[in-house]
């Protein structure tokens, strides 16, 4: 089942139980947040809710780990937009 | 001022069980079935833990178990976990994390907060519970389990850059993949699934980098041949490899990670049994999205080094905690099961749980059982044993890792420490474990308290690959497991417990 979902005001499509790392993978962005000293982007690493290296905005709530979260219908999704060239 | 009183639903069992992936769920079952009441908190949406990871329930009810191994294991925990429920034994606490662990004399209590801010509605209505929530439990039952251990690489903190395993654990969750084309780097036969998982899910492999040698394993294969489903199992693998054509070079590591703003390429070298590149065997491998890392794994030692367990240094390198055969712990009452005492896989954490919930739920009321794991499954456990120390011993963290480094590569993700700072501080200021590594550099400070880098800031604050057992229990040290609310930290002023 498709969803729709945006991030930073795109509208995107997911697939229903994905999570929110996965429906920003599988829509080309690998990287939605920077760091706090070198603004350097970041994505998914460890995939299991250890790292916090995916942390994103879900529904306004700041720093949540897109590797866990699920994608929802209607789901509000902000980060930081990406670099060039880090989309495939 | 008016008078502040933070109410906390204190849900109370004879056990209490941290953990639902293979050793949380048998440890529960068992103490269930023995007669205790039993409440488990797991910070993930449904049970499973890493092994058993499935897409969700809710948009797959009645997963099949394709690309699972032991799912008639799982399948036979779940059923009687599930009847457990049913019954009121067990109080099943999912999506929330443990922050705090405290012992009283008549037991423990576990401090929780939610995984995520809005989880999602369907599962249990404790998921989203504002209240905070506490558990209390006469014994206690620790299943943390573990995440991969890291070696940092130049270019490592690329977008594109993933752990091995979190790469198998984006596969199950969602089915899908994170990218086309993957290299596979590390060491250890965990590399073997991930990359057959990538191929059967239709992702190519370009390569798996082994660092070790089969050769390796030619002192230690009695112990492999007393596990023979490890051998089924990998020449499981070994057919999936052959299928789809994917190169398995050993003695061999990805130098660098290459790529700008995310990971493009890898440069690739031949190692000696020490991880010395040898000269002139340097390749690059173009068009890769994503490199996928695995040194082996870290057991989530927080909690039970909070409370006091004693420790040791396992046969690879990492921290575990020291347990009985009943797998109870130096603290009187607390139990370990699983990856927490040292990596060996789920079959073994499985045993393990079930030993830890039978003797968990012993004197609680239940009543007694005297052989808490028949010795037949105690001579497997052990097998499992000896069969993961053979594999720690053939898959060695190489010794001279650091030598892939340059003074800019990032150790320390999230506070951005490089291996050039690290190295000052040691020689300068004379940092030689991690936590005088952490005041001087802040390595191991941000978000994910050093459960990253942990491993390799020990080695270089050291100078050698086999940091010391007190450098990795200070850097176990978290003075909270996870992320918590201001909320919740007042609740602890307030309450009782
Ligand atoms: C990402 C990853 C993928 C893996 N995939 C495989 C695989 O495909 N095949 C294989 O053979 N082995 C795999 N492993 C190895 C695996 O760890 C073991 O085989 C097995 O899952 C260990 O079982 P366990 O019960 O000890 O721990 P786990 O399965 O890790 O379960 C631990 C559980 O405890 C929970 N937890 C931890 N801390 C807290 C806390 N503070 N509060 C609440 N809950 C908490 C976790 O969320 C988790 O659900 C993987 C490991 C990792 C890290
Ligand atoms: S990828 Fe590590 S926390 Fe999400």
């Amino acid at each position: 089942m498709s969803i729709s979902f945006t991030f930073n005001g795109r509208p995107l499509e997911a697939s229903a139980g994905q999570s929110v790392g996965a429906a920003l993978t599988s829509n080309g962005f690998t990287a939605w947040r920077s760091t706090r000293k070198g603004g350097r982007p970041r994505g998914l690493f460890c995939g299991i809710g250890v790292c916090f290296d995916c942390l994103v905005t879900v529904d306004g709530d700041a720093n949540q780990r897109a590797c866990l979260a699920e994608v929802r219908d209607g789901m509000v999704v902000d980060g930081v937009e990406p670099l060039e060239g880090d989309r495939t | 001022m008016t008078e502040h009183v933070v109410q906390v639903d204190i849900f109370w069992a004879d056990v209490a069980v941290v953990g639902a992936g293979p050793a949380g769920l048998a440890a529960a079952v068992a103490a269930a079935e023995a007669g205790a009441s039993v409440a488990v908190v797991d910070s993930a949406a449904q049970p499973g833990g890493q092994y058993w990871r499935h897409r969700p329930e809710t948009v797959i009810p009645d997963p099949d178990g394709r690309g699972h191994h032991d799912w008639d294991v799982y399948l036979d925990l779940r059923s009687r976990f599930d009847a457990a429920r049913t019954r009121g034994a067990i109080t099943y606490l999912p999506g929330r994390s443990v922050w705090m662990a405290q012992k009283h004399d008549d037991g423990f209590t576990l401090r929780t907060t939610p995984t995520l801010a809005s989880p999602t509605p369907v599962a249990t209505p404790t998921l989203a519970s504002p209240t905070p929530v506490a558990v209390r439990g006469r014994r206690l039952v620790l299943c943390t389990g573990g995440y991969d251990r890291q070696l940092p690489v130049p270019g490592w903190d690329l977008p594109g850059v993933m752990a091995a395993g979190g790469i198998q654990a984006f596969i199950k969750a969602n089915g899908s993949l994170p990218g086309r084309r993957f290299v596979i780097a590390g060491t250890g036969p965990f590399l073997l699934p991930v990359a057959a998982g990538i191929a059967e899910a239709g992702g190519t492999v370009v390569a798996v980098l082994e660092a070790s040698a089969p050769s390796a394993w030619l002192p230690h294969l009695r112990a492999a041949v007393g596990v023979p489903e490890k051998a089924l199992e990998g020449a499981g693998y070994a057919a999936t490899f052959a299928r789809h054509r994917i190169p398995y070079r050993t003695r061999s590591v990805v130098t660098e990670v290459l790529g700008e703003n995310r990971a493009h390429a890898v440069r690739t070298a031949r190692v000696d049994s020490a991880g010395r590149v040898r000269p002139g065997s340097e390749r690059v491998y173009d068009d890769v999205d994503v490199v996928g890392f695995g040194w082996g794994f870290t057991p989530q030692l927080e909690l039970p080094v909070s409370l006091g367990v004693a420790t040791r240094i396992d046969a690879d390198g990492s921290l575990v905690g020291v347990v009985d055969s009943r797998q109870e712990s130096s603290v009187p009452g607390l139990f370990l099961a699983g990856e927490v005492t040292g990596v060996g896989g789920a079959a073994l954490a499985v045993l393990e749980g079930l030993a830890a919930g039978g003797a968990a739920a012993d004197g609680t009321g239940a009543p007694p059982s005297s052989a808490i794991l028949p010795p037949k499954a105690a001579a497997r456990a052990e097998r499992h044993r000896r069969f993961a120390r053979a594999m720690h011993q053939a898959h060695p963290v190489p010794a001279a890792w650091s030598e892939w480094l340059t003074p800019e590569t990032t150790v320390c993700r999230c506070e951005e420490v490089t291996a050039g700072e690290i190295t000052a501080a040691r020689s300068e200021l004379g940092a030689a474990d991690s936590r005088s590594l952490k005041s001087f550099t802040r390595a191991g400070m941000g978000w994910c308290q050093g459960r990253v880098c942990g491993f390799a800031a020990s080695c270089l604050a050291a100078g050698n690959s086999h940091p010391s057992e007190p450098s990795l229990a200070a850097s176990a040290k978290r003075p909270l497991a996870a992320p918590v609310s201001i909320g919740e930290l007042a609740a602890l002023n307030d309450a009782d417990y």
